[in-house]
């Protein structure tokens, strides 16, 4: 069985770290690339063995409801494929730019550990290990926020950890009604006696639980840790918490308690989509307003998470397809961005757009690939953010759902109206500025062609006979409740 | 269900302590008292009346006693707190350190 494997080999090496590396961080750089290659190769292989059948693992000798499960369907699967994808790369990029911070294997060692609680969060059958889990790769994140060592960083890392402990607080509180409520914490388990509980105190529940995990994922009236976390942790952490952490912590959990266990009442689809639009609007008016170019970053993560919201709103198989498939581009492609705002941020020495200018001479890999980035986020053809949005916007109309699809088409037109500006004054401008920092080296030029390259080669999902192998079983996953119970409880 | 209502004037307690203080000490100690309310909701909902506690030993009866798996949740949760707990003192601290100042009114590079 594989899925223990995908919290225990970065729980290893992250304490392994620990113990083999003295002052250099060398034995953990090759420690840590080496643990996040295999994962990512057994979570491919993985993926492509839950395409068929999906996988249950039971943690002890105890029957289900006693124990702890570990549970793979396609949609896990999915998730795990994206965290470690994303991670291998923004490993590739930490190599020189944490060395330019300082050279220390206590990075490697929070990484794997960040890894360590995604993957439990992503694989848990059980809701109080996924809040165990959860707090693991808050944990680290919470430290990571604060590598940098500098005054805004201790800033935004406090702000986070008190706005992310009260969620937890509330996620706890949560768990605790569940508890009382079905006198079991697995979730296969609850999502059977669901229809036989007074709706009642399933509603309150549902309550509790977007409010929690949507300030997790940043959700517009939850969002305010996220500008300034995201904006003051390193670039190669800042694409992994905008990337994966606030999909694997919020968006995936909401998708799992609302699709496969609590199911969607009328009321919280209109919710959502009401979320979602803020979400679009207002992180996209934001954005405009930002001349740092890590903040407009993170305030177009928040507008990009409104998507995925407005989609699990409208309900519909098309939709959870846009929001599964916008789940996967958005990593991608705020990956590159980061990676961009990085390298810039090291090569020149700043982060505002008013100080940047001409790069293409200076910079030719980052402005290029800044270019494919800009472009896949604004949704342009051929390019992979394109089809999801427009797999949400043909959704949204197909369900007559006319308002969210206009929203949508304006999230759209507002982004390309920003990422404009970061065009403009950050890659295209008129001045040369004078470099301070060091060259951009070839890991990180190697980590942005990766992705920029994926930008591209990710849109051959949409195509009829791939898309039926990839994306279709995710969604059918998804969709099929009774499916997860059976799978919980079948054995 | 006074202890309830008791219960969650605690947790709004702490909430308007997090919301409202402006020393960094004092939110860390608000965010305590809320998670020491979460806690305690845990522990009451196990808990039945005139149960025992939860040990099985020749001549108990299992049906006497309270629920001991919150008791298990509770204890990891309080495990995590400390985590947490420690975590925020020592950015306090490191905050301390750069700005002089436990007051957040004064500890704000970052806007917007």
């Amino acid at each position: 069985m594989i899925l223990p494997y995908f919290v225990v080999i970065p729980l290893l090496a992250a304490f392994l770290i620990s113990l083999i590396s003295g002052k250099k961080d060398n034995w953990a750089i090759i420690l840590a690339i080496i643990s996040i290659l295999s994962l990512l190769i057994i979570s491919i292989v993985g993926f492509i063995h839950a395409l068929d059948n999906n996988v249950l693992y039971e943690l002890s000798d105890w029957d289900i409801p006693y124990t702890i499960c570990l549970v793979m369907d396609s949609f896990t699967a999915f998730m795990l494929v994206i965290i470690h994808l994303i991670a291998l790369t923004s490993l590739i990029f930490s190599i020189s730019y944490i060395r330019h911070l300082s050279r220390s294997w206590k990075y490697y060692s929070l990484f794997l550990l960040l890894i360590a609680g995604m993957n439990g969060v992503v694989l848990t059958g059980d809701i109080f290990n996924l809040f165990v889990f959860m707090e693991i790769a808050l944990f680290s994140a919470y430290a990571l926020v604060a590598y940098g060592n500098r005054s805004e960083e201790f800033e935004a890392s406090f702000k986070y950890a008190v706005m992310g402990s009260i969620s937890s607080t509330l996620i706890l509180i949560g768990v605790g009604i569940t508890y009382s409520a079905f006198s079991t914490l697995t979730l296969g388990k609850i999502a059977e006696m669901v229809p036989e509980t007074s709706p009642a105190v399933v509603n309150w529940l549902r309550a509790i639980f977007v409010v929690g995990f949507g300030l997790k994922a940043a959700i517009i009236p939850f969002h305010a840790w996220l500008p300034d976390a995201h904006s003051s942790a390193p670039a190669p952490i800042s694409s992994m918490l905008s990337g994966v952490l606030i999909k694997a912590l919020g968006v995936y959990v909401i998708i799992r308690l609302f699709f496969s266990v609590f199911g969607m009442p009328a009321t919280f689809s209109i919710l959502f989509k009401v979320l979602g639009s803020l979400s679009i609007l207002v992180a996209s008016f934001l954005a405009i307003n930002q001349w740092d170019i890590k903040r407009l970053l993170a305030y177009s993560s928040i507008s990009q998470i409104g998507f995925i919201v407005l989609a699990l709103g409208i309900h519909t198989p098309l939709a959870v397809m846009g929001a599964v498939f916008h789940i996967l581009n958005h990593a991608i492609f705020k990956g590159l961005l980061f990676y961009n705002s990085g390298s810039v941020e090291m090569y020149l020495g700043t982060r505002d757009l008013r100080k940047m200018g001409r790069l293409s001479k200076l910079m030719p890999v980052t402005s290029a690939t800044a270019m494919i980035g800009t472009l896949s986020v604004s949704g342009m053809p051929i390019f992979n953010g394109f089809f999801s949005k427009l797999l949400i916007i043909l959704a949204a109309i197909q369900a007559g759902a006319t308002y969210s699809a206009i929203i949508a088409v304006l999230g759209s037109v507002l982004t390309l109206a920003y990422f404009l500006k970061f065009q403009r004054y950050g890659f295209l401008g008129n001045d040369e500025p004078s470099p301070e920092g060091p060259k951009v080296s070839l890991g990180m030029k190697t980590a942005m062609i990766t992705l920029a390259v994926l930008c591209v080669l990710t849109s051959i999902l949409i195509i009829p006979g791939i898309r039926e192998n990839v994306l279709t079983p995710v969604v059918d996953d998804i969709i099929n409740k009774a499916g997860y119970i059976s799978l919980v409880l079948g054995g | 269900m006074i202890i309830y209502v008791l219960c969650f004037i605690l947790l709004l307690v702490g909430l308007y302590g997090v919301l409202t203080k402006r020393d960094l000490i004092k939110i860390i100690l608000s965010l305590s008292i809320m998670e020491y309310s979460a806690n305690l909701f845990l522990i009451l909902f196990a808990y039945r009346q005139d149960g025992v506690f939860a040990i099985l030993s020749k001549g108990e009866q299992a049906a006497g006693m309270v629920d001991p798996l919150p008791q298990a949740l509770v204890l990891t949760s309080i495990v995590i707190e400390l985590g947490i707990t420690a975590m925020l003192v020592a950015l306090a601290v490191r905050l301390y350190q750069k700005y002089n100042t436990f007051d957040i009114t004064k500890i704000r590079r970052l806007s917007g």
